[in-house]
């Protein structure tokens, strides 16, 4: 069987997390560090193996005709219901679950790594729970790496949820403290709420194609099949096929996990986890679930038009939306968050529109496929960015958790002056911060100015929005660097002066930006597309132009306000305060979210429900259990001890079962 | 005579092999040898029950002029019963070395053995005479075995009152093989079958409702339950977990045999209707019993007979579907309730303690114990995801499938059943966990036996039903036995 180890891929993290979470205490904190880490290494090195072998070796049915194909591992039927309702467990690889595998090992272990020296002292004392995040850290991975290679929409589902419950658990690590419990409440209901509409989707989906499995959904030739039988099958629910409705609601569940709007609220909050996980779960690898969800239902989508273009209207905004509360926000990690949200809007609007182009160019007209080097090129420009984005962002965030580390605050007002303290993090803040603005060479440049080339595709307009928000980016990074690294001298606060961390947590630092400096050069065009076959991509020199003029506009607004310590920041701050202050309290959508569970679903839906459920139903359930009680009592001599009694009993039981058959039957 | 139709009965012979080799070393052994009777009579019963798990054993075929029968589903409810007999083997090992039983430890494994050779036959066999052998070999050692802790007077009454019982339902049910002999001429099962078709008499029906209360004396249904309480409570834990479950098991097969088979083609509406009635009183009258007792021991004798009902879901179904899903709870019902019984037997042997407040806090002080009774409890009440649910799940499915409506309202019936039960089992896992107060059960450590027997338990309540292979397995099986009636 080809890529059989690729299973000990996916299960050596279980084994990981079943091995530290049961002997837990039992295992020193440092043993249990390096007993994950190693882990991740070998689980790494396997993954890379399996990705490098699926992309650029042979004979192991990866290739057939220049197309890539999806391997099949292994995939036994788990739970048999009927004969055609079959749920599987699996591993299968495609193009893009090799490059996920690749994503998610990488990050994982550089913030294993991380973690040895960030996690070894909370405030002064020991980490308590130690032993206990590691095994966490191996559940999470274990369930991301599942979702990755599933090889039905079912698998997905189940580990799409076992993502949610360990982000909740890692959320949730600092659990003494009320604001990490409230934000892990949050990010688990609002993921929750969003992964009901998959389910939906997903139900909806099967129960008209007949079918969970990815090979027969979106197969060689399967998704215009399936489609045609789920629209014969279920017609249109208020006008819109019952397809569209189902691929909408699944991208529902995508944009709860990808924090799109208006399901965003929860990843801003989630920074209350430690800082690793920020940078694992929310940075790199979760937050993209669902654009991977997205990306894995291509074919049906494409067409499903009006599915489509919800997804591009929701892309698009939010990531302005998010973009622009970045360039207010004084919490580095809630920066950063944000910016994580609008770089998500990226890669969802790229998908969105590379839709209509692969749509466009089944017409004769081949025009576009002439000009952009292929169909579906926002498709490929979209996991790209999702690969560099993954490692800049994680890069961003490991950086970030060095400076909290070494200053004790998330504020960047506490920072300011860094550089001279912090070089090696300064150097590879400002790596990742050019590699998200898109300045070549580095890795952002590439990805992005595919989308924005994918983005003028569709239309001149998409086109200026993104590479708008493209300069906003450049921006509001700058402005963080800068007033982290820069701005004043450092005022230092605690006793010790701020320094370069331990080399556990430096040298994820150099590997990540070296990652960021060179993934654009990965020839990703001919490695992850839509239909498996190689797109001949040349750089489009308006774009590219045009974006880095933007891209360096920005640098240098950031730069003339945020350089030294100036007051032009507050005097533009007060011209326009009320959009300042809009967009520092998250254009008060928290606050949106706020009045309509309390005020309107607690007040006037749960009140009189919980008044029913309390008089009502628990007054019928009260009368059942006395009744019950009651009737048990009522029983109670049958049971004297005397066993003539018992046999009497027997007899009588016997003879009246007799009798009254005799009597129902023959009579 | 051919000696080749021994072939058709491997595990049969196995089974004898396992007990004459127990009698050869007890009866031959040096007395400081003895000691370690119960871990040689695990360990050859252990690779007796794991040879057997060789499917090539499980090719079909009759033997005895057709009074014998095996096929792919006697082989697999057999094999649960060894998996079962084996985790009750393994539990009772310290138990059977402590001061007043070592002395006659050697006939405890003799007579058990001995009564799971008995249901062997029981399950395979396809005429009356066989089966009441069967059923006979299996019940009488069991008076013995009730008696075993001989200083304890409620030993003595258990025994007692199940020998007297158990020899009032035989009469019974010998009444009612010989009805069905004076109408139909024959005690073959396949003969039977047809001969019975002849019309309908009240005559028939006392046989047959005769015959159901013979067999719902082992199967403790409701009216014919009355036993079960004190029998539980008076004799050895060991013995009592090996009734609720080993024979309870055996029983409800042979059951579903006789019911469809014997009566199957013509009477399956009459023996439905018995049936009916008996679950709902079975399942309602356990509940409401069980609900009431601080006694663990006699907490789980009801809660068995409640469980009885629900496997009599299986046997009212009368199809493949039923007998396979019966199978199921049957595995899924060993591994559970053994688990109960093993936490229960420890706890017993260490401090004395069975009542259900003995348990309060019991987490705090045996938290391995605590956790293994929890996952029984919640196994028992199906809860999912664990084995449980899905043995419930696929009993309920079995007996929807006869698609009668009545059905349906019974299978309503035992799901607010199970609703109720929930509360009783969820009451020990609220004693063990919540109560605040000081716990009586000192903190100890448990003999490697029964920590073996229990990790199985376990592993068989996590995984038994995650695992869908074994019930689309023992569909196939069932599937295949099922025509040969």
């Amino acid at each position: 069987m080809p890529f059989s180890y690729s299973i000990a891929v996916v299960a050596l993290p279980l084994l990981m997390f079943l091995v530290l979470g049961l002997l837990d205490d039992r295992l020193g904190r440092r043993t249990a560090g390096v007993i994950g880490t190693v882990a991740m290494l070998v689980t790494t090195v396997l993954a890379y193996g399996v990705a490098l072998t699926y992309f650029f070796g042979t004979g192991q049915g990866q290739i057939v005709d220049g197309i890539r194909q999806t391997v099949t591992v292994w995939n036994p039927a788990w739970l048999t219901f009927t004969e055609d309702l079959v749920v599987r467990m699996g591993i299968a690889l495609d193009p893009i679950a090799a490059m996920m595998l690749v994503v998610i090992t990488t990050v994982s272990l550089m913030v294993h790594l991380y973690s040895l020296g960030y996690m070894s002292n909370h405030e002064g004392e020991p980490e308590k729970g130690y032993q206990r995040y590691y095994a966490f850290l191996g559940l999470f991975t274990f369930s991301m790496l599942g979702l990755v290679v599933a090889t039905n929409i079912f698998q997905v589902f189940i580990f799409f949820e076992m993502v949610g419950v360990s982000s909740y658990l890692l959320i949730g690590f600092y659990y003494t403290s009320p604001a990490a419990v409230h934000a892990s409440k949050k990010a688990f209901i609002v993921t929750r709420l969003a992964d009901l509409f998959f389910l939906l989707g997903i139900l909806i989906l099967s129960f008209y194609t007949g079918t969970f499995d990815f090979e027969s959904l979106v197969g060689t030739g399967g998704a215009a099949a399936r489609v045609a039988q789920g629209s014969a099958h279920g017609g249109t629910f208020m006008g819109i096929s019952i397809m569209a409705w189902a691929l909408t609601f699944i991208f529902i569940g995508g944009a709860g996990k990808s924090a799109m709007y208006p399901l965003h609220i929860w990843l801003p909050d989630a920074m209350e986890g430690p800082t690793p996980v920020s940078a694992l779960i929310h940075a790199a690898t979760m937050v993209v679930a669902g654009v991977y969800l997205v990306a894995k239902l291509f074919p049906l989508y494409v067409l499903e038009q009006g599915a489509m273009d919800v997804i591009a209207v929701v892309g698009a905004f939010t990531a302005f939306y998010a973009a622009a509360i970045a360039c207010t926000q004084s919490d580095i990690k809630r920066a950063l968050a944000f910016s994580t949200i609008s770089q998500i809007a990226f890669m969802m609007t790229s998908l969105a529109v590379s839709s209509s182009d692969v749509a466009l160019a089944v017409s004769p007209s081949d025009a576009l496929i002439e000009i952009h080097g292929g169909r579906g090129l926002g498709y490929m420009a979209s996991m790209f960015h999702l690969f560099t984005h993954a490692m800049f962002k994680a890069l961003l965030f490991l950086c970030a958790g060095a400076i909290i580390h070494a200053v004790g605050s998330n504020e960047n007002s506490a920072m300011h002056g860094l550089h001279k303290h912090m070089p090696i993090t300064s150097i590879a803040f400002l790596i990742g911060c050019l590699a998200i603005a898109g300045i070549p060479p580095f890795a952002g440049f590439w990805s992005k100015d595919e989308i924005l080339v994918a983005c003028y595709a569709k239309g001149l307009g998409w086109g200026l929005w993104m590479t708008m928000v493209a300069g906003l980016t450049a921006f509001y990074m700058f402005r963080l660097y800068l007033l982290i690294f820069f701005w004043s001298d450092h005022k230092q606060h605690g006793h010790h002066a701020p320094a370069d961390a331990h080399w556990t947590m430096t040298v994820p630092l150099i590997i990540l930006a070296a990652i960021s400096v060179v993934a654009g050069f990965v020839p990703a065009h001919d490695m992850v597309t839509w239909d498996g076959k190689p797109l001949h991509t040349q750089l489009d020199w308006t774009v590219a132009g045009s974006s880095v003029l933007v891209a360096c506009l920005g640098i240098g607004l950031a730069w003339r306000l945020y350089y030294k310590e100036n007051d032009a920041p507050e005097r533009m701050k007060a011209a326009a305060s009320g959009l300042w202050t809009a967009a520092y309290h998250r254009f008060y959508m928290d606050e949106l979210y706020q009045f309509i569970t309390h005020k309107v679903i607690f007040q006037c839906v749960s009140k009189p429900i919980a008044w029913f459920d309390r008089k009502v139903i628990d007054g019928t359930m009260n009368l059942m259990g006395t009744v019950t009680q009651y009737c048990a009592a009522m029983v109670r001599p049958l049971q004297s001890g005397k066993v003539q009694a018992y046999v009497l009993t027997y007899l009588i039981g016997a003879l009246v079962l007799a009798a009254a058959l005799i009597a129902c039957v023959l009579i | 005579m051919d000696y080749s139709q021994f072939l058709m009965m491997p595990q049969e012979i196995g089974l004898l092999t396992v007990f004459l080799l127990v009698f050869i070393y007890d009866t031959f052994m040096p007395e400081r040898s003895q000691r370690a009777l119960p871990a040689f009579t695990a360990i050859i019963f252990g690779i007796f029950t794991a040879l057997t798990m060789c499917p090539c054993l499980a090719k079909g075929g009759q033997a005895f002029g057709g009074m014998f029968e095996a096929n792919d589903a006697t082989w697999a409810i057999k094999l649960i019963l060894s998996v079962g007999t084996f985790l009750v083997l393994l539990m009772a090992t310290k138990w059977s070395n402590s001061e007043f039983i070592s002395v006659r430890r050697g006939e405890f494994y003799e007579l058990l053995l001995l009564t799971l050779f008995g249901m062997f036959l029981m399950v395979s066999a396809r005429h009356f005479l066989l089966f009441v052998i069967g059923l006979e070999t299996a019940s009488l050692p069991i008076a013995a075995l009730a008696a075993f802790e001989k200083r304890r007077y409620e030993s003595h009454e258990a025994a007692a009152k199940y020998l007297f019982t158990a020899i009032f339902s035989s009469a019974i049910l010998l009444m009612g093989i010989s009805l069905v002999y004076g109408i139909g001429g024959t005690l073959y099962f396949n003969e039977l079958a047809v001969a019975l078709t002849i019309g309908r008499s009240a005559l028939l029906i006392t046989a047959l409702a005769f015959v159901i209360a013979g067999v719902g004396f082992k199967l403790s249904l409701v009216p014919f339950h009355l036993w079960t309480a004190d029998v539980y409570q008076g004799a050895p834990t060991a013995v009592t977990a090996y009734l609720s479950v080993i024979s309870k098991g055996a029983a409800a097969f042979s059951f579903l045999i006789i019911l469809a088979q014997v009566f199957g083609a013509a009477y399956s509406d009459v023996w439905q209707w018995m049936l009916y009635a008996l679950i709902i009183l079975t399942i309602t009258i356990g509940n409401l019993f069980a609900m009431r007792q601080r006694n663990l021991k006699r907490f789980l004798a009801f809660s068995s007979i409640s469980q009885a009902g629900y496997i009599m879901l299986g046997v009212i179904a009368g199809n493949a579907v039923g007998m396979a899903s019966l199978m199921f709870y049957v595995l899924v019902y060993v591994f559970s309730n053994l688990a109960a019984f093993g936490v229960i037997m420890a706890v017993e042997r260490e401090s004395g303690k069975t009542t259900i407040d003995d348990y309060n806090g019991l987490f705090r002080t045996n938290p391995w114990l605590a956790f293994t009774m929890m996952l029984a409890m919640f196994s028992l009440g199906g809860i999912p995801p664990f084995a449980g649910f899905f043995s419930k799940f696929f009993i309920f499915v079995g007996a929807c499938q006869t698609g009668s409506v009545a059905i349906y309202v019974l299978v309503f019936i035992a799901l607010l059943n199970t609703i109720i039960s929930l509360y009783y089992y969820l009451l020990v896992v609220k004693a063990m966990f919540i109560s605040q107060d000081d716990c009586v059960v000192p903190a100890f450590k448990s003999a490697c036996g029964e920590r073996l027997a229990m990790v199985l338990c376990v592993l068989g309540i996590v995984f038994i039903g995650l695992a869908s292979c074994l019930y689309a397995g023992l569909n196939e099986a069932s599937a295949a036995a099922f025509p040969a009636f």
